[in-house]
């Protein structure tokens, strides 16, 4: 028995297309079977957006489950919700977990879990280096049949250099992506945020920029010997959008993505040593922000992720040093993001292109495209609507976010899996 | 069978490599090796051409079979064959090349036999000497007896080189025996793919003359001959492959992935194999299709064939390479 579903009086946002206009989608047995004006009922199920966006589901490609092994933290019940509600419809998880994904049983595992859960769909990296110790690459060819979308060695850098080569050399033979955490280990050891006046003031020990920038200066060398496919995570500093910018100039196979700690906070938000400003890479100055703002507008930085980590309350109120590093940023996604176009900065179609189309592409999903035949997978917003950031209303496990109490502008009214609906906002319900 | 020269004379003092020899050399070379095929296979294998000859077989680096071919090659030939390792007293003491070369050299030997772990090192030796040398393996250079028997190989079961699509498949970076082959196969008019992970390829691989696949289906694909190099044990584990089983999953030569070949493929091996990795044992012991025996019975015979040749060589002529 077919099911159908027809989305009406939407704004219909499809940045691969440039569409934006109002109309109705209807989809059939999960997909996208056509796009159009006032189309036939036909006994299907309306869903009428009332004037509302609706855009294809955010592809958030770097997020941490804590799930196997941290499930206190977080598990793929609890990300899977705080994703449905932030109008995310397909995650990428880091390996780093307890085990780590480095077997290709394990990336079965998260798959048969994102089953079970059935809300937003979970995907997974696979470790580049067996244990994410950055010696031995792992089973880059079998890890990939079994579905990782990628190989990175999640919140570690993969340092050495002959690895890197070597990862990015045999990855070319099945061309897949590398993933790097691009912070210069050494550079970086011991420190706590972005080296400079603020540091010095609180007594902090900093960790300079170029930590970020050489990383990528390197990598950029070994993608150009290797001919990899290379992506570069939370890319943080004027210098590493730069060295970017001139890497795709010259044709390489490179990609990268940011963070909205990186373009909605500055180092100023670590205040009195608020600790949920305590992410890695660190918040860095006003003129790096300023970078990553314009290298998310002239499209070097491809894709917005939420760099989703959670942290109980145990890790993170502790001295400034010793607190964990990252933030919860899966049901903060999209209004941050959406920023961008009220501040008059990114187009609207463009941020919505670095929430799910470029991500897409780059993962090589089919996903994040209003297209016929296409999974329909969307995110239904209020483009408008002012409120306040409240974590109280989280439902991931962890509250560790710098956003607070923060005024935004946007809200997730409804996502849509496969037609079927996995969030509706209650009280703004269409 | 006369002890007669049976070809014309080879006109090279060495022989260090297959890069320089012309495609008359190793043809003379070729048929001057099938004529002791039929020879090695009777119960008097004994001949005269090198009666009063010294060989000396010098190993810097260990070897069952090339050592034991050679050995069996000269002495079948009538030669005196010695051998030396690597284990030898003055190499252990710390003597270095050039020394051990020039106290051979004094001993007046007709050939030497040289296998070394170095690549180049031989060709530094045969500087040094007066007598011919053979080079039985330098380093990742050449292994140009091995090609040889290969082509023999080849040449008995298919009739011909020229036109045939060979497929190297595996470590080509680290194998003296992929580079002799490649040499070999251009220079007769084989077309030469290289089958492996991006890693176990050495930089620009394309400009030796070769079709590079990342991928069995489509490196075998067609192909009449399937050349598999062994894949050394401290290569498999995360440095330049992840597994054994990874590798084997996806490189190793199993009857599935045989299937792109024609139905009428060779399968050879250098030797020694690791079974399960880069082979399937099925498809090493296929007496249809493996012609991995063949080839170190062809071993003896193109050795003796290169022993005779550069014995008769003239000794004025210029060094090959």
């Amino acid at each position: 028995m077919t099911t159908r579903t027809l989305f009406t009086q939407a704004r219909l946002l499809d940045p691969a297309t440039r569409l934006d206009r109002k109309g109705d989608i209807l989809v059939i047995d999960g997909c996208i079977a056509q796009i159009g004006d006032r189309l036939a009922r036909d006994g299907a199920e309306i869903v009428d957006c009332g004037g509302h966006c609706l855009a294809p589901g955010i592809v958030d490609m770097r997020v941490q489950l804590r799930e196997p092994g941290d499930e206190h933290q977080e598990t793929m019940a609890t990300a899977g919700a705080a994703a449905a509600a932030g109008g995310v419809t397909t995650m990428v998880a880091l390996p780093n977990t307890d085990p780590v994904i480095d077997e290709f049983a394990l990336v079965e595992f998260v798959a048969r879990r994102s089953r079970d859960v059935g809300l937003t769909r979970i995907r997974t990296y696979a470790a580049a280096t067996k244990g994410l110790r950055g010696k031995e690459l792992t089973e880059m060819g079998l890890l990939a049949r079994a579905g990782a979308l990628g190989f990175t060695d999640g919140i570690a850098a993969i340092a050495d250099a002959v690895v890197m080569r070597r990862a990015l050399s045999y990855a070319t033979t099945f061309d897949l992506l590398v993933m790097q955490h691009p912070e210069e280990p050494r550079l970086a050891e011991g420190g706590t945020m972005t080296e400079g006046e603020i540091a010095t003031r609180l007594g902090l020990p900093g960790i300079n920029p170029a930590a970020e920038i050489i990383m990528i200066e390197r990598d950029l060398r070994l993608v150009e010997i290797t001919g990899g496919r290379y992506h570069a995570a939370h890319v943080s500093t004027a210098g590493a959008v730069d060295a970017i910018r001139r890497a795709k100039a010259r044709g390489l196979s490179v990609t990268c993505d940011t963070a909205p700690p990186y373009f909605a906070l500055n180092e100023t938000a670590v205040g009195e040593y608020r600790t949920f400003a305590k992410v890695s890479p660190p918040l860095r100055s006003e003129e790096d922000r300023r970078a990553v703002v314009e290298g998310l507008r002239d499209g070097t930085i491809d894709a917005i992720a939420s760099d989703h980590a959670p942290q109980d309350q145990e890790s993170k109120r502790l001295p400034f040093a010793s607190a964990a590093s990252g933030m919860v940023g899966l049901e903060t996604l999209l209004p941050l993001a959406l920023e961008l176009h009220h501040n008059g900065h990114v187009p609207l179609l463009q941020v919505l292109a670095a929430l799910s189309q470029r991500p897409a592409e780059i993962l090589r999903l089919p996903a994040g495209k209003l297209g016929e035949g296409m999974p329909a997978d969307f995110v239904i917003f209020d483009l408008e609507l002012p409120w306040r950031i409240a974590v109280d209303a989280f439902h991931s496990k962890c509250r560790n976010s710098p956003f607070d109490g923060r005024p935004t502008q946007g809200r997730v009214l409804r996502t849509v899996i496969a037609g079927r609906t996995i969030y509706r906002d209650d009280a703004k319900a269409s | 069978m006369t002890d007669e020269p049976t070809s014309s004379a080879f006109p090279h003092r060495h022989l260090l490599g297959i890069e320089g020899l012309s495609p008359d050399d190793i043809t003379a070379l070729l048929d001057r090796s099938e004529r002791y095929i039929e020879h090695n296979r009777q119960a008097d294998k004994k001949r005269s051409s090198l009666r009063g000859r010294t060989i000396i077989n010098l190993f810097f680096e260990s070897s069952t079979r090339t050592r034991t071919s050679f050995e069996l090659a000269g002495k079948r030939l009538g030669g005196d064959v010695i051998n030396m390792s690597a284990q030898w007293s003055s190499i252990k003491k710390g003597e270095t090349l050039i020394d051990t070369a020039m106290t051979l050299n004094a001993m007046h030997p007709d050939v030497l036999i040289v296998r070394h772990p170095e690549s180049g090192a031989v060709q530094l030796l045969s500087e040094k000497v007066d007598c011919a040398v053979i080079n039985a393996g330098d380093g990742m250079h050449e292994h140009p007896t091995q090609a040889l028997l290969d082509a023999l190989t080849i040449r008995l079961r298919k009739g011909r080189l020229q036109g045939l699509t060979v497929a190297i498949c595996g470590d080509v970076a680290h194998s003296r025996v992929a580079r002799s082959n490649i040499q070999l196969l251009n220079t007769m008019g084989a077309r030469v793919r290289v089958v492996a992970p991006r890693t176990l390829l050495p930089a620009e691989t394309e400009r030796l003359g070769v079709e590079v696949f990342h991928d069995m289906a489509l490196g075998l694909k067609d192909v009449d001959i399937v050349m598999m190099l062994r894949l050394q044990l401290e290569r498999m584990q995360g440095s330049f492959v992840p597994s054994l089983r990874e590798y084997f999953h996806f490189f190793g030569l199993d009857y599935q992935k045989l299937e792109a070949a024609k139905p009428d493929a060779l399968i050879m091996h250098p030797g020694p194999m690791n079974r399960g990795v880069e082979i399937d044992t099925e498809v090493a012991d296929d007496i249809d299709r493996s012609v991995i025996r063949q080839q170190v019975e062809m071993g003896v015979a193109v050795r003796m064939a290169c022993l005779e040749a550069l014995s008769q060589a003239p000794r004025n002529v210029a060094p090959a390479t």
